[in-house]
């Protein structure tokens, strides 16, 4: 029971960044209907500012480690959200004005993750190693401020990382869904999703939207990133690709373009990910994702809450 | 409509005189491996691009395709095995870029997975071909069984590919993009778990034998000179199908049928194209070049490990069909050959000139530059720019027009006239 417990918590805070990561991938994909391959390395880029931040200059100050990470995420949320905008503006407005068919952009977003793999992969290299650990908050006899445990019921014990991905994860799941919903921008995005030109007839402007829309969802991802740091230690460039396509999964097994779609699909994923690699066997667990994504798209290619959408002539 | 009726210009004697002139160069010159000597071979290289792509004599440029071919490059693989082995990976990349260009480029199904069939037409032979086999089964085949395993190779990655395009084909273009990049993924995280023993894991199945490998052995200290002639007339042949095939496809009905399903899926539907039929075709047919290519990689490297199936090489083949030009065979000929001899030639000579020039103090550099670590830097950029200024690519395929009728022309007449 105590295993079946932590294993649970672990895959709920595992899914909620999936959950995060995956509303940037539903946000572009439901406004552009592009897959923002670069979004994956947004996420990562987002999550390597936040930790060179605390190794660099937070772990040096007195602050509580929580506050260190607060300020952290804010950094990490902001560096990806510009990168975001700044990917959107060189690689698919582009092709986006020129009308190309849509393999066109897809391509254009695979090679702008493989470039900010190598280039952030060059940079980190040039002051060090590329693989960066998140700092360990060990001083004196005081032990890791993220590792303190708290009991729960029947022995089990929830971390504080954990709990602080569940605080995080819940803010900014609701602070999106406030902001899509009861905002007057939310509200555009929302139309712009709908149908562009009609949107741009009632007076929205379309560019700014998708600006928004990307630099929202990017800065989603950079919180993801450094929570992913927190959860699994280490980061570097290459550790965007297997979260940022299990995050696109989720977003497809909520139903992409569906905001609670890919929060509920990233918790999921998490959650059977984290059973399967506890009961089945852990070096199949990826395997597991990807068989499910396979299967929802056979039997149910809307996802779990998109609506079915039949195509226009 | 009036045609302009250019001067058909012949290029037979310039294009003759380059191609001897670089390969005098080479031959007798530039023996070496360092930077200036692979530009010059490559500079050779491309003259049979040039011979192809310029009008010139029938015959001559027959005969001069052959002499470079079959006897120029071998000479010069003679000299230095490098140089051959450089041709002999194009050419395998370029049958990869072959077998893509017809999923990606006819038929328009972006496949981000595409090495797993190249991982099992490479694990068919490093199984059956080495002591894994009599591990697992007691048994090998000998050193020649490749020539079997190859064939059995094309099927056998045919129907993989059927196996796994039967889920994946409903799906609509970004879908499949991400689904077959998940399953190239999950072929990769097999063959690392080593299931029953088959793969050995990430330790890589190694002393994979050689076809004809025992009569090179015979000719004597050269015989790893000839073993690489052997691997260049096997990947000879096998382009040569290729390329054949691929061009009969490409104007056979399904050829068309793919173009159509590429252009407008619905309309294609409509016109009583199979959808998911057609579509396995192109997946099938794709696959089957990846698997043959497999083996003879396996061959040739005469080992095999997991890490050599990995997204990057999914994406390395994808740049090389977009770099040539979506749905070009030429195209993805050339791109092939850019791209491989950038990442094997070009890039590796610059770092050891870069790293000379370092060594003896010219040049203050942190080692980080080491210009061959960045290969998905340089096809990212590929990708990107290509997409943004030229997504026709280098050498974009050409649309055949078929003069139908007089009324169009009439409608011409007309728009000219306003």
């Amino acid at each position: 029971m105590q295993l079946f417990i932590e294993t649970l918590l672990s895959g709920l805070a595992l899914g909620l960044v999936y959950s995060v990561i995956a509303l940037g991938y539903t946000m572009v994909y439901g406004v552009l209907e592009l897959i923002n391959f670069a979004h994956s390395e947004i996420f990562m880029f987002g999550g390597i500012v936040g930790v060179e931040l605390l190794l660099g200059v937070l772990t040096k100050t007195t602050w509580h480690p929580l506050l260190q990470l607060v300020f952290a995420l804010c950094v990490g949320a902001a560096a990806s959200g510009v990168l975001a905008v700044t990917v959107e503006r060189v690689a698919y407005r582009p092709l986006r004005l020129r009308g190309a068919p849509r393999l066109v952009p897809l391509i254009s977003a695979i090679g702008m993750s493989l470039f900010l793999q190598d280039i952030v992969r060059l940079v980190e290299s040039l002051f060090g190693n590329f693989n960066r650990p998140f700092p360990s908050y060990i001083k004196g006899n005081d032990p890791d401020f993220f590792a303190i445990t708290h009991p729960l019921i029947s022995g089990a014990t929830i971390s504080n990382t954990t709990l602080t991905i569940f605080v995080v994860g819940a803010i900014m799941l609701a602070g999106l869904t406030y902001f899509v919903n009861y905002t007057k921008t939310g509200r555009a995005i929302r139309a712009v999703a709908q149908d562009q030109s009609t949107s741009s007839l009632m007076g929205i402007n379309v560019n700014n939207i998708i600006t928004v829309t990307f630099l929202i969802g990017g800065a989603l991802g950079g919180v993801a990133g450094v929570l992913y740091a927190l959860k699994f230690g280490t980061l570097n460039p290459y550790s965007g690709f297997l979260p940022g396509l299990k995050a696109f999964t989720a977003a497809v097994l909520g139903g992409i373009g569906s905001i609670p779609g890919a929060m509920l699909g990233g918790v999921v994923l998490g959650l059977l990910e984290q059973l399967a690699a506890q009961y089945i066997s852990s070096s199949y667990k990826d395997i597991i994702a990807f068989g499910l994504l396979i299967l929802i798209l056979i039997f149910r290619p809307s996802g779990l809450l998109g609506r079915k959408v039949s195509e226009k002539v | 409509m009036s045609q302009l009726v250019q001067p058909k210009r012949d290029f037979t004697i310039p294009v003759v005189m380059f191609a001897l002139i670089t390969f005098f160069l080479k031959f007798f010159v530039f023996k070496g491996i360092t930077f200036v000597d692979s530009m010059i071979f490559l500079t050779f290289i491309s003259s049979l691009y040039f011979l192809v792509t310029f009008p010139m004599n029938k015959y001559i440029q027959i005969v001069m395709g052959m002499l470079i071919l079959f006897v120029g490059i071998p000479l010069i693989g003679f000299q230095n095995t490098s140089s051959i082995n450089v041709v002999i990976d194009i050419a395998i990349y370029a049958a990869l870029a072959l077998g893509l260009n017809i999923v990606v480029g006819f038929a328009g199904l972006l496949d981000l997975g595409y090495v797993a069939f190249f991982a099992v037409g490479a694990y068919l032979w490093a199984i059956f071909g080495s002591g894994q086999a009599t591990e697992l089964f007691g048994w090998q085949l000998p050193e020649n069984g490749f020539f079997l395993i190859a064939i059995v190779a094309v099927l056998v990655a045919a129907m993989f590919g059927v196996l796994l395009g039967l889920p994946v084909l409903r799906l609509k273009g970004d879908y499949l993009a991400i689904v077959t990049l998940g399953l190239g993924e999950v072929i990769r995280v097999i063959a690392n778990n080593n299931p029953g023993g088959l793969t050995k894991g990430s330790v890589g199945i190694d002393s994979i034998q050689q076809p004809l490998h025992t009569f090179t052995n015979s000719l004597g200290s050269d015989g790893y000179k000839w073993q690489s002639v052997v691997f260049y007339v096997i990947v000879l042949a096998v382009i040569a199908v290729a390329i054949v095939v691929t061009n009969r496809l490409d104007q056979s009905r399904i050829g068309r049928a793919w173009t159509a399903i590429r252009e407008d899926e619905i309309a294609a539907q409509a016109m009583g194209i199979p959808l998911v039929a057609t579509k396995l075709v192109a997946f099938a047919t794709g696959a089957s070049f990846a698997g043959i290519m497999g083996t003879i990689f396996a061959a040739k490297q005469s080992f095999v490990d997991p890490a050599s199936f990995d997204v990057n090489q999914s994406i390395g083949v994808l740049a090389m069909v977009v770099l040539g030009g979506l749905g070009s065979i030429r195209g993805a000929v050339v791109g092939a050959a850019v791209v491989t001899s950038l990442n094997l030639v070009v890039l590796p000579t610059l770092a050891i000139e870069f790293n000379n020039l370092r060594q003896s103090g010219a040049l203050n550099l942190p080692p980080q530059f080491e210009v061959s670590k960045y290969q998905r830097l340089i096809y990212g950029i590929i990708l990107i720019i290509m997409m943004i200024y030229r997504s026709q690519g280098l050498v974009p395929a050409s649309r055949k027009h078929i003069e139908v009728d007089d009324a169009h022309a009439g409608q011409g007449a007309m728009q000219g006239g306003d």
